[in-house]
């Protein structure tokens, strides 16, 4: 299997406080690799490293090395915007912008491309269908974003994602705001996505992580505690404190 | 333990007694809204707006060059003060947030606010009116837009500190520059509360009579010479007020409730405006 992220012997700080300690995992390319743990193991933050979002704020830094197609993305003269349109991240509140929908895809899309009207409208079109929005909001793609439903605002933000054409996607908690049948469709999304990105999903609930990928990284205080296929994690984990974890015991 | 009903005679009496001091305070404003429209209600025709000002000893003139001069240099004092403010509250907000020095231009800027506003006057008189050697439209427009800027500095950083986070997460994830993600999403997002503050800075300047006093002075005639000194609402209701003159008393009243209406419903507006933010 080809490694799209090789991330290697990777330690993160918060000022002082060291939050990874030394991660080592690959993202394999075209497949979904979950990331579960209890709060505070890291796993935001290692998906936070991934795209380099930490940069925003200051006293936040990272030591080691995330190869991303083979090049070390912890350069410092990585270009940060460029690396963040191949990236694409999710997050686990719907952030629309406050504008409309068709701005919301389309505005990101006109700073990187040079698109005439018909062939933004086309994208537009495209990424809704890919996020599975298209039908519901064809007939309104001027109403302002934040007018629709919470599971309709994540697959908006997941069209918005899509649209600028990254090949990883970096899923933080997305459907932790979302209710059964909005969690159900980003899951089939998800699947789908997959056949072109890269996707690497951060989740507290179990079943979805079972659900929907193929690699589970278990992490614990900082560390990778445990990384397999999905069906060895749930089934026969090699470490305790993973099999305390998935039959909960603790977290 | 005191019992129950010493409790609720406490309650109502202090009760009474705010009630009491929200009324004191209130009562003023509408005191003086009341005998500004006695006074300056007759006066107001349509030869206000369309006469000059007119000289010691006449029954006639209106405010014309006064009201043109005071809505030129509210124009031209917003339109140096208000760019300067927003850029400086953004960069207060989004860029120099973790800075060392942002909470010291912060600090400077609280001074600035609250600066009296004759002594920004002076410092104009200084700066501007003495080089220059004329009293002038200009110096008073400079003048109003010190006046502006800590203004719209404050309520920009506020308004933009407001704006979650996340939402900036969000543009950055796609890779947008930075200067993008504030101009096409976080001014966005605060837009409201940007307009309200710039309309009360308007409404701030749009009376201020201290700083006029020693930089534009005013003008008997019409003038529309930037460099030379311009009627003006406020200084005109100070030199015509303070006059034996009838007709002056008259037409300063006049005014007093021009400037006062219009100061009100900008604020009326900006109130609007912020209401609106929630549900745009």
């Amino acid at each position: 299997m080809l490694e799209k992220i090789t991330v290697k012997d990777l330690k993160f700080y918060y000022g002082a406080n060291l939050a990874l300690k030394g991660i080592n995992i690959p993202l394999y390319a075209n497949k979904v690799t979950a990331f579960i743990g209890p709060s505070g193991c890291g796993k935001s933050t290692l998906l936070r490293v991934l795209n380099r979002m930490y940069d925003l704020y200051p006293g936040q830094h990272a030591e080691g090395q995330i190869l991303f197609d083979g090049r070390n993305i912890l350069e410092p003269g990585e270009d940060l915007n460029l690396l963040r349109s191949r990236i694409g991240m999710v997050f686990q509140k719907p952030t629309p912008f406050p504008m409309t929908i068709y701005d919301n895809i389309a505005f990101g899309l006109k700073l990187y491309e040079n698109l005439s009207k018909s062939e933004l409208d086309g994208r537009v079109e495209d990424a809704l269908k890919r996020a599975a929005l298209w039908t519901e909001v064809k007939d309104k793609l001027g109403a302002n974003g934040l007018s629709l439903s919470g599971g309709q605002q994540q697959r908006l933000c997941i069209a918005r994602t899509v649209a600028i054409k990254p090949e990883v996607i970096l899923f933080d908690e997305p459907c932790s705001a979302l209710d059964p049948i909005s969690t159900a469709k980003i899951e089939e999304l998800i699947d789908e996505l997959k056949h072109e990105y890269t996707i690497a999903i951060v989740t507290h609930n179990m079943q979805q992580a079972a659900r929907v990928s193929e690699h589970t990284a278990f992490m614990y205080l900082g560390e990778l505690v445990e990384f397999d296929e999905t069906s060895k994690i749930f089934t026969s984990p090699r470490d305790q404190r993973t099999q305390d974890y998935i039959t909960g015991r603790f977290g | 333990m005191p019992s129950y009903s010493a409790r609720q005679r406490k309650s109502t009496i202090v009760m009474a007694l705010c009630l009491m001091a929200t009324l004191i305070g209130v009562v003023w404003l509408f005191l003086i809204l009341f005998s500004l429209l006695i006074n300056g209600l007759p006066g107001l025709s349509l030869a206000t707006f369309t006469e000059m000002t007119p000289p010691p000893g006449s029954h006639a003139g209106g405010l014309l060059n006064a009201i043109y001069g005071s809505v030129v240099m509210t124009i031209f004092g917003v339109g140096i003060g208000a760019p300067i403010g927003v850029l400086a509250g953004t960069y207060l907000a989004e860029y120099g947030r973790h800075s060392k020095v942002t909470p010291v231009i912060r600090f400077i800027n609280d001074i600035l606010l609250s600066a009296p506003s004759i002594i920004i006057g002076l410092f104009i008189y200084g700066a501007v009116v003495v080089p220059m050697r004329s009293f002038s439209a200009v110096a008073g427009s400079i003048a109003l837009a010190v006046i502006v800027i800590p203004v719209v500095v404050r309520t920009t950083e506020d308004m933009l500190l407001l704006v979650p986070n996340t939402l900036r997460e969000a543009a950055s994830a796609l890779g947008l520059p930075r200067s993008y993600v504030i101009r096409k999403v976080t001014y966005r997002a605060a837009r409201a509360g940007l307009i309200t503050g710039i309309l009360l800075a308007v409404a701030r300047v749009g009376g201020e009579t201290a700083p006029l006093l020693f930089t534009v002075l005013s003008n008997q005639f019409w003038s529309a010479n930037l460099l030379k000194p311009m009627a003006n609402l406020p200084v005109t209701i100070n030199n015509f007020i303070n006059n034996p003159d009838a007709n002056w008393k008259h037409l300063a009243w006049t005014g007093a409730l021009l400037i006062t209406v219009a100061v009100l419903s900008l604020n009326i507006s900006a109130r609007f405006f912020g209401a609106s933010k929630d549900g745009q």
